[in-house]
């Protein structure tokens, strides 16, 4: 079905090519969706060991992402779960083993390459430009789509403008997809906490990721922010298709966000599989979730 | 402007789409803010794109007769769906988005929905969850496509996806199109044009249906009343399924060819409606009210130099600024000094406000505070109130410009006969606008519908000395003397509230001889009195029965007995005994609910020696009242009260006077 998204995207006119990437993938997610949407394995780990000094905050863990899954790490404080997301977006290199990304092996893989080939990632702690609006915080998630250098956007003169106009719309139409139009100008400092995650996901996005890592995207939040932000969370991974890698403590969201979790403890990985797998493995019960805090 | 009543080529809206797409082809109709950018359809596009809906929804079995529910926020494309479903002939039954599944079950239920459209997957969702409960719900459309990804495809249909329908149809055969218009040229102006429920105080919500014409010539004369044009612009904002909206978003654009604009979402209407600069705009009491604190509030954090400008000028604007608004006569120097105050304060504050090009606001809904009102008519904004009813499609009466009066609602509308009721005092009217009936509620219609073609409004009320309609209180809350004359207790509650020394009244009156009241001085207002006067006090009871503050209400009372005694309808309301209440009303002790009204009946039981006070004649009365603190314990509070006797003035008499003083 050849149907437009919606209809004022055909208004823009001219600058919705880019935007169309976006609303093709509206359409594939459609198709997908019902030839079960998880496909081959689009990021391995093999046998990482982490560590720092002498504390081993990661030990021989291996696991694999699957394209279009929704992949979540828990385990109790401590057991490296920030530092597996740090491997995999290249910010550590692991001592020992092989991280396989889109078929490619590679052993030192720097945040710049992993950006450019297409992960990007929300931090515990929201790392938001403060002073910056939301749409600029936004509008630098597209940097690396940005082919015009400095002296371009500085003139801000032919190509380079309109290079900036494209880029904008791809920002609308996440502004319009995580419902933050009235914060569109607003300095990011200014925000609630919750509505600063979502400029933060909002960024990530920008990147148009095919791997999203999400590190405690519900840590902090009230029950409703929580409900939106696991709406968001679904339909990005449903209707632009993209794969996504989370840790969570909220068990709630895990089990029910999930397609599979893995399962860490002290750097060692305990367990792996679908969320319900997971929930009756005693080795789980005794380290995790049978412990109360 | 408007072709008038010609009868069969403007009688029904999408008849006016025709019209309009002829006449304004390439003027703008709807606007809507997306991805940052407004977007924009003229007259000839909102044609296409309801036609092109129209054969949409026809194809997947909508008819003539059927009703389509629609809910969302306000966006163009829902308000096309209204005339897309009009066209066919069948009735949209809009619902208020902020419903729970729940309520919206009941409606669903009753107006017998096949076809639902919404606006987004929770307007969605919400149905799926009563959809086992609702039979007759066979398909549901919406208009933004995220998240139905994994829905199932066979009951849901996107809006677009219709409309390319629609589209392909016209291509591959031109007589659809030619077919659609003969439908609409089938309709007629006494066709049932939509289904509004009304929310209701008590009971189940009721139906009210509305035909073409009610809209249409509602629209047309409230364009009349206040000379819009196609050069009007307005933001819609307010729920779809309020009369409000439907009359001034939809009758009154199609009628007039108007510009509609849809904010891009909700939390955005405020800088929507700047960038926008409508000329036209309604809001309820409490927007304003929320302007005003935003603009105090943000005052006080300007500079001091700012400040004492803001000050100077607002008091200019207090003085002078509602006679230059209604063209009245202003000596020059006040001319000057506003002309100055307009382009330092007022001019922005208004672009603030998104008021620069504002030619007509109109509220409604609930009473205005006075002060509130001539605030903004200061400011140089046209404000005015209206009265009206989802059963009368709107309009009862309204300000008309050069004569606003806050406390009053203004004079009939165009076309519309207004009577007050003997013995009653409940205001009837009779206009275009009348609803045709209540849908599946003969009862409720009969009750309403007098047999001769007046409807009840259920408010009671008096047209004044200037012709001009007063709302005193809805009709089941007005007593009477035993000798027979009416009194609306709440009316005058709230006129004793008006002032700033009185927090709260409480008046009694019901089957007795004369009317009392019990009052409570405000602390705040009177307590800075006290401070600025050296009265030294303990406590609310002891500053409530200082001598100088009796004689302060004393003075209230009395300025206010004299007003009612203007006013014929409610001479007989007049306080003639009242007392100074020992303590504070308190919704602890239940004397107020919780949204601060206070509950009469509750109250004369609890003071039952006070009310036997106020009508024996004594001059003292003894209480003593249990009370709860705040930390939940209970003490008794008890105390001597004196009995004050207020002047009553003969009706009518007195305005004479005044005038020849």
């Amino acid at each position: 079905m050849s149907v437009e998204a919606d209809v004022p995207v055909a208004a823009i006119g001219a600058i919705a090519s880019l935007g169309d990437a976006m609303a093709a993938a509206d359409n594939d997610a459609r198709v997908q969706a019902e030839q079960r949407r998880i496909g081959d394995v689009l990021l391995s780990v093999d046998n990482v060991s982490l560590s720092f000094g002498g504390v081993r905050a990661i030990a021989d863990v291996s696991f694999d992402i699957r394209k279009g899954e929704i992949r979540a790490i828990i385990g109790p404080n401590g057991a490296g779960k920030t530092s597996m997301l740090n491997v995999i977006n290249g910010f550590y290199f692991p001592q020992q083993g092989v991280i396989t990304f889109k078929g490619e092996k590679r052993r030192e893989m720097r945040p710049y390459f992993a950006a450019t080939s297409g992960i990007s990632r929300t931090f515990q702690n929201v790392a938001l430009f403060k002073g910056m609006t939301t749409l600029d915080n936004m509008m630098a998630g597209r940097t690396l789509k940005m082919r015009r250098g400095l002296f371009w956007q500085a003139l801000r003169l032919g190509p380079a403008e309109k290079e900036e106009i494209e880029h904008r719309a791809v920002v609308e139409k996440l502004i319009d997809f995580l419902e933050i139009e009235h914060i569109r100008k607003v300095p990011v400092g200014k925000l609630p906490y919750g509505l600063q995650k979502r400029v933060e996901l909002g960024r990530a996005l920008a990147m148009e990721p095919e791997l999203l890592l999400l590190d405690e995207p519900m840590a902090g939040m009230n029950l409703e922010e929580k409900e939106d932000m696991s709406r968001f969370i679904l339909t990005i991974n449903q209707s632009l298709g993209t794969t996504i890698a989370l840790i969570e403590h909220d068990m709630g969201v895990v089990m029910d966000l999930s397609d599979r979790v893995v399962v860490l403890e002290y750097g060692r990985k305990i367990a792996d599989g679908t969320p319900d797998e997971v929930k009756r493995d005693p080795k789980v019960i005794d380290a995790y979730l049978g412990v109360s805090h | 402007m408007t072709a008038g009543a010609t009868g069969s080529q403007t009688d029904t809206i999408p008849k006016l789409l025709q019209r309009n797409a002829r006449v304004y082809g390439d003027r703008p109709a709807f606007r809507e803010k997306h991805l940052g950018i407004w977007q924009t359809w003229t007259w000839s596009e909102v044609l296409e794109e309801v036609r092109a809906l129209a054969l949409g929804l026809q194809a997947i079995g909508l008819k003539s007769g059927d009703a389509v529910a629609i809910i969302g926020d306000n966006r163009p494309q829902l308000y096309w769906t209204f005339t897309a479903a009009q066209s066919l002939g069948a009735v949209p039954v809009p619902l208020y988005q902020d419903s729970v599944a729940d309520e919206m079950a009941y409606v669903l239920e009753h107006a017998e929905v096949r076809l639902a459209v919404v606006e987004d997957q929770e307007q969605a969702d919400k149905l799926l969850s009563i959809a086992d409960r609702l039979p007759r719900l066979e398909r549901i459309v919406y208009d933004d496509p995220r998240g139905f990804e994994d829905y199932d495809p066979s009951r849901l249909h996107a809006l677009s996806a219709l409309q390319a329908s629609g589209r392909e149809m016209q291509a591959r055969d031109p007589g659809a199109a030619e077919a659609w218009e003969k439908l609409v040229a089938k309709g007629s102006g006494s066709d049932i044009s939509v289904i509004l429920y009304t929310s209701g105080t008590t009971g189940r919500p009721k139906g009210v249906m509305l035909t073409h014409e009610n809209v249409v010539v509602s629209g047309r004369n409230a364009n009349l009343f206040d000379h819009f044009t196609p050069d009007d612009t307005m933001i819609a904002y307010l729920p779809m399924a309020w009369v409000g909206d439907h009359i001034f978003s939809y009758g009154q654009t199609f009628a007039g060819g108007l510009t509609v604009c849809c904010p891009e979402s909700p939390e955005t209407a405020t800088d929507d409606r700047r960038e926008i600069g409508p000329t036209y705009f309604f809001a309820p009491p409490r927007v304003f009210e929320a302007m005003l604190t935003q603009i105090m509030v943000r005052m006080e954090d300007a500079s001091p130099a700012r400040r004492r400008m803001f000050r100077y000028f607002l008091d200019v604007a207090r003085r002078v600024g509602e006679p230059v608004l209604d063209g009245k006569p202003v000596g020059f120097v006040d001319r000057v000094r506003y002309a100055v105050g307009d382009f330092f304060v007022y001019g922005p504050l208004r672009n603030r406000m998104g008021f620069s090009n504002l030619r007509v606001a109109y509220t409604a809904g609930e009473a205005i505070g006075p002060e509130l009102f001539s605030f903004f008519r200061a400011l140089g904004i046209n404000l005015k109130q209206l009265y009206g009813q989802t059963e009368a499609s709107v309009f009862i009466t309204l300000q008309p410009d050069g004569e606003v009066y806050p406390e009053t609602v203004g004079k009939p509308g165009p076309e519309v006969e207004i009577k007050i009721e003997e013995g009653t005092g409940e205001v009837l009217f009779k206009s275009p606008g009348v609803f045709y009936k209540y849908f599946k509620n003969e009862e409720a219609t009969a009750a309403t519908k007098t047999p001769d073609g007046w409807v009840r409004t259920g408010d009671a009320g008096f047209i004044d000395h200037n012709g001009h309609l007063r709302i005193i209180d809805r009709a089941k809350d007005v007593v009477r003397l035993k000798d027979g004359s009416l009194v609306a207790p709440k009316y005058v509650e709230n006129r004793l509230k008006f002032y700033p020394e009185i927090k709260e009244a409480v008046v009694f009156g019901s089957d007795r001889d004369y009317v009392t009241a019990f009052i409570n001085i405000d602390l705040t207002s009177v307590g800075s009195w006290a401070e600025r006067n050296n009265v030294i006090y303990a406590s609310y009871q002891d500053l409530a029965s200082h001598p100088h503050v009796r004689e302060m209400v004393e003075r209230r009372v009395d300025e206010m007995n004299r007003a009612l005694a203007r006013e014929p309808m409610v001479a007989g309301s007049q306080i003639r005994r009242f007392l100074i209440l020992h303590k504070e009303l308190d919704a602890d002790d239940g004397e107020l609910t919780r949204t601060q009204k206070v509950r009469r009946g509750f109250i004369a039981e609890r003071y039952a020696p006070l009310v036997g006070a106020l009508y024996d004649g004594s001059r003292n009365a003894h209480i003593s009242v249990e009370v709860t603190f705040e930390d939940g314990r209970k003490g008794k509070i008890e105390g001597d009260v004196e009995i004050i006797e207020a002047t009553t003035y003969p009706a009518g008499g007195v305005a004479v006077k005044e005038a020849a003083a």
